[in-house]
């Protein structure tokens, strides 16, 4: 039996407000474009200059192959930078998980005042880090730093910590900056983490007897596993990358002891006006970049596979 | 069962204890800052050897002389100034680029398009430190130095990638089916996107429009390549930078720029902090 009229079919429509492909392109083009110019030609011209003897105010250049490298490698100052540079980041990771896991742990206890703990727990990820390593530059300073003047009464401390006056403490501090900085973002996002920690199988331990670390380490940490590696790759690339807390505390020195390659090359390329070089100094952060992306590609790929 | 009952407690209070110790690690530098906002000279520099005098408290009567100066005396009126037009010129490039991109990738482009995002994304993994030395040529050449311009060039380049990859989330977790319902409705797939989807966008965009804004408020290196007078600089450059005389830093007004720049921000961020987890942990806590 047919229906006196049948559902009305539509002319198919050719503008361009329909065609999904081009729709697609064009809504799509201005991002690619704009990260394809002011990405993709800096990322070249980083590599090109490094492979030359440009100099700041000066528009001429000529080639030198690969004496800027040649001239780095064999340069202690940058050997240290470079050394500095995995310390820090190795150090700072290690410090982060462990902290970050052990909060998340705390925080994922009901207890009343948990939102307000929680908001100043998350402060120092707020704050733009140029004011936060302001402070910290007060705290360690020289003269009226209030971590000496706490140890001393403390009894805890005989002598006197010139904290960004000497090589070692300098590091240290500038890991206890990177620490203080990292952990709360990483702290988040293993309490998202924890979320996927399938409670049934924690309870079905339980009742097995299985003890406080016996459950930590045989059940929530691989469940965490995935989380706390997203954690780690961006810390990696939040930390060697980051040169605002090297500069502002301690301007690489005593006598360019705590450098950093990205210190390194601000000094180098803008400071010292040597292009080259400075970018020459900057390219070796790209083995760092490189770990990070890898990793993160696979976690995505990962993910993609494991969702419905 | 009373044993049980005072295990129970003691844990409680282990927890209060655990959070208390990490809290105050993180509080520190802020509860320090605001202490030496407020603080009298003949209070702040005082020597730590001098064990008598308690440095963690007020010692005499907290004062308002250090924000006078900051106000009256520094550039940091302009510094906000100048913060506020770069932000806004960031956000309004960032979201006109940045949500498009966003929904094309989540809804319209097909299997290439997941292969896009995960590239856009990884750009945003190329730092400035990477970039800066050949920035200062490019902007030299654009006669860019100097200016605010130069950051209004340079910024959307880590605010559209990260910001693209948000949106593209937060549009796929719109539901589909109030698209194909407007489509039937005889809407153009154009016309969709401008009538039903922006509007079901808003607390997207907001989110883009509060991290273009945190980003920008961090960002250090191409301001210090950029910028070198004063009174163009913006807040997270000069303070750092400028609030010296000579060698002598002025702490308190220093400390007090920090603390007023900081607790809008803090708020902010606290609001927006679970869209932020979600689209950095690129989905690999919902497996």
């Amino acid at each position: 039996m047919r229906l006196p009229f049948g559902p009305i079919e539509l002319p198919p429509r050719e503008t361009f407000a329909d065609r999904e492909s081009l729709l697609a392109k064009v809504m799509l083009a201005p991002a690619v474009l704009y990260v394809a110019v002011l990405v993709g030609i800096p990322f070249v011209l980083a590599i090109l200059l490094s492979f030359s003897n440009a100099r700041a105010g000066s528009l001429s250049f000529s080639w030198v192959g690969l004496s800027n490298y040649a001239a780095v490698l064999s340069d202690p100052t940058f050997r240290r930078a470079l050394l500095n540079t995995v310390i820090v980041t190795v150090a700072v990771q290690v410090l982060v998980v462990i902290l970050a896991t052990a909060a998340a742990m705390v925080f994922r206890a009901a207890f009343v005042g948990k939102r307000i703990m929680r908001f100043f727990l998350l402060l120092p990820w707020a704050v733009p880090i140029t004011l936060a390593v302001m402070a910290w530059t007060w705290i360690f300073d020289s003269t009226f730093s209030v971590v000496n003047w706490t140890l001393k009464v403390a009894g805890l401390l005989h002598g006197w910590l010139y904290w960004l006056g000497s090589p070692t403490l300098g590091l240290i501090a500038i890991i206890i900056v990177q620490v203080w900085r990292l952990f709360p973002f990483a702290t988040v996002i293993v309490l998202a983490g924890m979320t996927s920690i399938p409670q049934d199988v924690v309870e079905a331990a339980i009742m097995d007897g299985a003890g406080f670390w016996r459950r930590l380490f045989q059940i929530e940490l691989p469940f965490l596993l995935p989380v706390v590696t997203v954690a780690v790759l961006f810390g990696i690339v939040y930390t060697a990358t980051n040169m605002s807390v090297v500069y502002l505390l301690t301007g690489g020195g005593p006598a360019d002891s705590t450098h950093v390659l990205p210190t390194l090359a601000f000094q180098r390329g803008i400071e010292g006006l040597d292009l080259g070089q400075g970018a020459a100094i900057a390219l070796f952060l790209l083995p760092f970049l490189l770990v990070a992306a890898i990793g993160m590609l696979r976690i995505a790929r990962r993910s993609e596979m494991g969702s419905p | 069962m009373s044993r049980y009952r005072l295990m129970r407690y003691a844990r409680r209070v282990g927890v209060y204890v655990a959070a208390l110790g990490f809290v105050t690690f993180a509080a520190f530098p802020f509860y320090w800052m605001a202490l030496t906002t407020f603080k009298q000279n003949k209070d702040l520099y005082v020597s730590a050897t001098n064990l008598k005098h308690v440095p963690w408290i007020f010692n005499a009567a907290p004062t308002l002389a250090h924000l006078k100066l900051l106000f009256t005396q520094t550039a940091y009126p302009q510094w906000l100034l100048n913060t506020l037009l770069v932000v806004v010129a960031v956000v309004l490039i960032t979201v006109v680029v940045a949500v498009p991109a966003g929904y094309s990738l989540a809804r319209l482009a097909g299997s290439w398009g997941e292969g896009m995002g995960i590239g856009i994304f990884l750009t945003y993994l190329i730092p400035p430190t990477l970039l800066f030395i050949p920035f200062s040529r490019l902007v030299a050449i654009l006669g860019l130095q100097d200016s605010l311009w130069s950051l209004v060039v340079v910024y959307p380049t880590f605010t559209i990638p990260f910001c693209t990859w948000l949106v593209m989330g937060f549009f796929r977790s719109v539901p589909w089916d109030l698209e194909e319902q407007a489509m039937i409705d005889g809407y153009s797939r154009l016309g969709v996107f401008f009538r039903v989807v922006l509007r079901f966008a808003v607390p997207g965009i907001l989110t883009v429009v509060v991290f273009t804004f945190t980003l920008v408020m961090q960002e250090f290196i191409y301001a210090l390549t950029f910028i070198s007078s004063v009174d163009k600089m913006t807040v997270s450059l000069g303070v750092p930078v400028a609030l010296v005389r000579g060698d002598v830093y002025h702490w308190g007004a220093l400390m007090g720029a920090a603390l007023i720049t900081s607790i809008p921000m803090a708020i902010v961020y606290n609001l927006f902090m679970d869209r932020f987890v979600e689209g950095l942990t690129l989905g690999a806590v919902k497996g």
